[in-house]
């Protein structure tokens, strides 16, 4: 296996982009990738995209976003694992580049979620549940969060102010990120007294609809260094899947796949978590955040609600987490998300995080943790300085 | 909603019924194909039993199109007697007496309308056993 680098990283501002289509959101960040890397030109494309179907008609989209980018017969992909589809297009870069099929590889993710109604939005995405036998019954994916929420809380106790401090924390970092949807802060008291999507999940507890794009340029290391820049190493790339239907797996109260697929990563890397510096998780909801931190071993099993209250995964805390802002301030345009990370940990070990948030500990490696619907599919990459 | 996706389903949904590996026992709901426990591909019919206990609920307040004039409704996770885990929704309750760990009975309920093709849907939701 060839050894992998990300030579460059761009993105759209995610938000809601009126003026802007799913075609534009892409070439946009794609085009930022491609001059950041400064190359001349890419081998292989892939596209992260949940449901550009539902949300706005089409499909085929490889084809249409190598058309758009000017590389009419570039070969090309479209991957989904409904929100870790941004993972995935990265993973799929990886193997690309490490197998030794393509030299240079853009992996790219977008969503375009605002041309369609709430209800629309909200039909789209239960998409990524079990139709016959969670979405039939009503269930909603603040629903599904909710249900592990509840089940973490009468098993360990976690509480309401540990939910709220995830998304105070979060906006906190969010504030400062010029990409973020939501770039501003919010206090314990505004979370907790905003309405009820799925009780107890409050809509501060949940991330927003979003458009946007993400795209980053992989290499090989030996490219990577010919070409003169700083690089960031892919060292561990793990992906694992679950039932999609939360009640088909034996614990409500921890993500196996996220367990399964950051063993894989740390293997490939020969790393462990005590080696990791900090993270981008999927935080679609604040209670996701929490399971997530327990299930990557960062944290034993109902600690980790204590350990946000406590500041420890805060910007200056013992292991940062979501410094990007997360979803929950960044937004959650689904396909772009697992991309998204990625560049925030570029950023961050590049040392080039804007306004302020910027690690002051010079952090040499961080991880990704994307996963798709209420936890059936995910992937976790770690990336180290070059 | 076209019809044959629910027709193809009913037998679950009306009457229960699941599949019991016939080398390791465990019973799946919907029937599978393959064991997901031993990798047997044999099962025999079984009917789940009808009652067992809340593991966790939500109440959900903001409800997709079809289920916009239910809301706000109760979705749970209950485990039957047999062990078997299924998701439906807690009727026949003010919402806030549902509680984690109570014990509830399944019952057969018209589940949603499909307001464009008007199809109505059937299927299980749980009530509270002293109900």
């Amino acid at each position: 296996m060839r050894d992998v680098a990300v030579v460059g990283v761009g993105m759209t501002k995610f938000g809601e982009v009126w003026e802007k289509s799913l075609r534009d959101l892409f070439v946009e960040a794609a085009l930022a990738a491609i001059d950041d890397a400064g190359v001349d030109h890419v081998d292989y494309m892939t596209v992260g995209c949940m449901t550009s179907g539902l949300f706005v008609g089409q499909e085929h989209l490889a084809s249409l976003m190598a058309d758009y980018l000017g590389q009419k017969h570039l070969g090309a992909c479209r991957v989904e694992s409904a929100c870790a589809s941004g993972g995935l297009a990265f993973r799929t870069a990886f193997t690309e580049i490490a197998s030794g099929m393509s030299d240079i590889v853009l992996a790219g993710g977008v969503e375009k979620m605002t041309d369609i109604s709430g209800d629309g939005a909200t039909y789209a995405l239960a998409a990524a549940a079990d139709q016959e036998y969670e979405v039939f019954h009503g269930a909603t994916f603040p629903g599904l969060y909710a249900l592990m929420a509840v089940a973490h809380m009468e098993k360990y106790g976690t509480t309401r102010e540990m939910l709220s401090a995830v998304s105070v924390k979060n906006h906190n970092n969010g504030s400062m990120n010029p990409y973020a949807q939501y770039p501003f802060k919010v206090t314990r008291e505004q979370v907790e007294s905003s309405v009820m999507v799925a009780s107890p999940l409050r809509i501060l507890d949940c991330s927003p609809i979003t458009d946007g794009g993400a795209a980053v340029i992989l290499t090989t290391v030996d490219i990577a260094k010919k070409l003169g820049k700083p690089f960031i190493r892919v060292i561990g790339s793990g992906v694992a899947t679950d039932a999609i239907a939360l009640h088909s797996r034996d614990d409500l109260t921890t993500l196996k796949a996220t367990k399964v697929a950051a063993e894989k990563a740390f293997k490939m890397a020969g790393k462990t978590i005590k080696d990791v510096d900090f993270a981008e998780v999927h935080d679609c909801f604040t209670i996701a955040e929490i399971v997530v931190s327990e299930s990557l071993g960062l944290f034993e099993p109902g600690k980790a609600g204590e350990a946000v209250l406590k500041g420890e995964t805060g910007l200056d805390g013992s292991f940062p987490i979501n410094t990007s802002g997360g979803l929950k301030s960044k937004g959650h345009p689904v396909g772009a998300t697992g991309v998204a990370q990625i560049i925030e940990l570029v950023k961050q070990l590049r040392g080039e995080a804007e306004n302020g948030r910027q690690l002051k500990t010079d952090p040499r490696i961080g991880m990704t943790q994307n996963m798709g619907g209420s936890g059936g599919s995910t992937l976790v990459h770690i990336l180290e300085v070059g | 909603m076209f019809p044959s996706r629910i027709w193809r389903e009913s037998k679950h949904r009306y009457r229960l019924e699941a599949g019991k590996c016939t080398k390791c026992g465990k019973v799946v709901f919907p029937y599978r194909l393959i064991c997901p426990v031993c990798g047997h591909r044999e099962f025999e019919k079984v009917i789940l039993p009808e009652t067992g206990k809340l593991l966790t609920y939500s109440i959900i307040r903001v409800a997709p199109s079809q289920f916009t004039d239910q809301a706000p409704y109760a979705i749970g996770i209950a485990e039957l007697e047999n062990g078997v885990r299924l998701l439906a929704q807690v009727a026949d309750c003010e919402v806030d007496d549902i509680k984690v760990g109570m014990d509830v009975r399944i019952e057969f309920r018209r589940v949603q309308t499909d307001s464009h093709h008007g199809v109505l849907s059937y299927g299980y939701k749980f009530v509270p056993k002293w109900y």
